[in-house]
């Protein structure tokens, strides 16, 4: 997200932490989950200055005090509305024609 | 030696006894049995108490829409004298842009009520903007923790959007991997915070659903002069179905049947890693809504509010390419572009509408907000990306996680009915599953399967003679 690669003191950051490593996991999860850490990653205010990966602990909106691996500054979102998809875009042309020829067969 | 996860969830019961704000043990009569409506009316809130809580958080009274195009363009393909008229309950116009609104006031109302600092909800949909967006109302801290991503950190895009729309909102969200053990997590938060636990699936939760079932039982009386004479509902956590019924029931609309709808993702492990982003939709799919239907107690309380075998006279389900195609459709016809899962019901209005006569009347109960990322583009985009194969064609060949296949014409859509007495079993034999080893049914146990079944209880006897046969 943000071209930063080190935050200062009240920076708005996020932080990474593992939560249950794979050994740890609850019996029964499907393998592939099995073989992967629980991962989590939450937002807050940054408590110490800190370069990318270096742990810090942040201060969450709930005021929580969080310790994780610093990975990314200034956060933001990039997800999209992506391109119209080819088999979508004729949908509202066809449909339309097709009220209107019912319509006018049935002299509305 | 005992791991975390382990140790956490040794202490499930007294944390949740002090984070739910009540007591569940009260509402227990045996080991399968317990008293309903008890639990439902335990919060002692009537109907225009919920009606009177929701219009001070400002949630509800949404538009009631007909769809005269909609309903034209399946005339127009329909056998002649069929075609039921179809409406719509424009949800998205509630705050936080979904239905789940009237959950969520009601955990902000409860968690004011007992003193509560904060709330904390597990949950990766609508839910989640609801509570984050009522928490910042009421002057209330707000957790929610989101499974977010799958172990390479790619966002399922519609998830992704619900971080986003929950931080908006001045929530603190904890996006997660995949996985079960989010709900281990919720424990250690509600544990550190003292907050309340504000499930979905909460007496109080529940009911606030009532008051939409409800609304547009008393909307179709002013406008056609009659209740609808059927409601289509998206199914997933069962919530929906059961509050809507309920609220139907309390304005005396006994006769709306009721259907269920969910998007058919059979075949995909909901707690798989890979299979985590080949799916379409977080919500309102099989996934959820068959597990959740036959076992409703798996949920984050003891004894789940929703239990939709109660109330759901039919189930049907649609495919992703259905709901996609009747997302465009609307957009298109109708001038309002709202969210695929939301629209899950939608698709199978269309499919169910056909079959019905003319003067029947179909309301989809709820619309829920589109944007970046929930929008069917972003997805279908998405599904690309992640190998899925998208094309047009006869929807009937898709196979969830591999396909996705678009309709080339109306005509395509066409619902599937879900074997309701195989659901009622499946019930039946979880409930006999968590008895202890060796229990035997009483008469009261049979009479609460036979209501939480929505069946007879010789009906009940039967299956359970056949189950304890193998």
């Amino acid at each position: 997200m943000a071209e930063a690669i080190r935050c200062d003191v009240g920076d708005w950051v996020e932080v990474e932490y593992v939560l249950l490593s794979a050994a740890d996991r609850a019996a029964g999860i499907p393998e592939d989950t099995a073989a992967q850490p629980l991962r989590a990653w939450v937002k807050g205010f940054a408590l110490a200055p800190g370069m990318i990966g270096d742990e810090v602990s942040v201060e969450t909106m709930s005021g929580r005090i969080v310790r994780g691996h610093l990975s990314d500054i200034e956060p933001g979102y990039t997800h999209t509305f992506g391109a119209p998809s080819v088999e979508i875009v004729s949908i509202g042309r066809d449909l339309r024609a097709r009220v209107a020829a019912y319509r006018s067969r049935d002299g509305e | 030696m005992t791991g975390r996860y382990e140790q956490v969830m040794a202490r499930k019961g007294e944390i949740m006894k002090r984070a739910l704000g009540m007591d569940y043990a009260q509402f227990e009569r045996s080991p399968i049995a317990f008293d309903y409506e008890a639990m439902m009316f335990s919060h002692g809130y009537t109907l225009e108490q919920i009606r009177s809580i929701q219009r001070s958080a400002g949630v509800g009274l949404t538009p009631l829409l007909e769809l005269r195009n909609i309903t034209d363009l399946v005339r127009s393909y329909a056998e002649p004298g069929r075609g039921a008229r179809i409406f719509v309950k424009d949800e998205a116009a509630n705050m936080a842009g979904s239905f789940k609104d009237r959950r969520a006031s009601m955990s902000i109302h409860v968690a004011m009520q007992n003193g509560f600092a904060g709330v904390i909800a597990a949950t990766s949909g609508n839910y989640g903007a609801a509570v984050a967006s009522q928490a910042a109302r009421a002057g209330l801290k707000c957790i929610i923790c989101q499974e977010t991503f799958d172990s390479r950190h790619i966002g399922q895009p519609e998830i992704v959007e619900k971080s986003r729309i929950c931080e908006a909102f001045g929530a603190e969200v904890v996006q997660m991997t995949v996985g079960p053990e989010l709900f281990f997590h919720m424990l250690e938060l509600l544990e550190e915070t003292g907050y309340l636990s504000a499930s979905l699936y909460s007496p109080f939760g529940v009911s606030g659903i009532e008051s939409l079932g409800a609304e547009l039982a008393e909307e179709m009386i002013a406008l056609t002069g009659a209740p609808p004479t059927h409601v289509v509902v998206t199914h997933a956590g069962g919530g929906n179905t059961t509050g809507t019924a309920r609220g139907l029931e309390r304005v005396g609309a006994y006769d709306t049947v009721v259907v269920s709808a969910s998007v058919d993702l059979s075949g995909l492990h909901m707690a798989s890693d890979t299979d985590f982003n080949r799916k379409s939709f977080t919500t309102g799919h099989t996934g959820f809504g068959v597990p959740f239907a036959t076992w409703p107690d798996r949920a984050d309380v003891p004894r789940n509010a929703a239990r939709s075998l109660r109330y759901m006279d039919r189930y049907l389900t649609v495919t992703q390419g259905e709901v996609f195609y009747v997302t465009e459709a609307l957009s298109k016809l109708e001038g309002l572009e709202r969210g695929p899962s939301g629209n899950t019901a939608m698709a199978a209005a269309l499919s169910l509408a056909r079959e019905l006569p003319s003067d029947a009347t179909v309301v989809v109960q709820e619309t829920e907000y589109t944007g970046a990322g929930k929008h069917h583009w972003s997805q279908l985009a998405f599904a690309r990306a992640q190998g899925i194969e998208v094309r047009a064609g006869d929807p009937a060949e898709s196979v969830p996680g591999k396909s996705i296949v678009i309709p080339e014409r109306p005509e395509q859509i066409r619902a599937h009915d879900v074997d309701l007495i195989r659901l009622r079993r499946s019930y039946i034999r979880n409930a006999l599953n968590h008895a202890p080893e060796g229990y035997s049914t009483t008469p009261e146990d049979v009479i609460f399967l036979a209501e939480d079944t929505n069946t007879t209880p010789s009906a009940v006897e039967e299956v359970i003679a056949e189950l304890r046969a193998v």
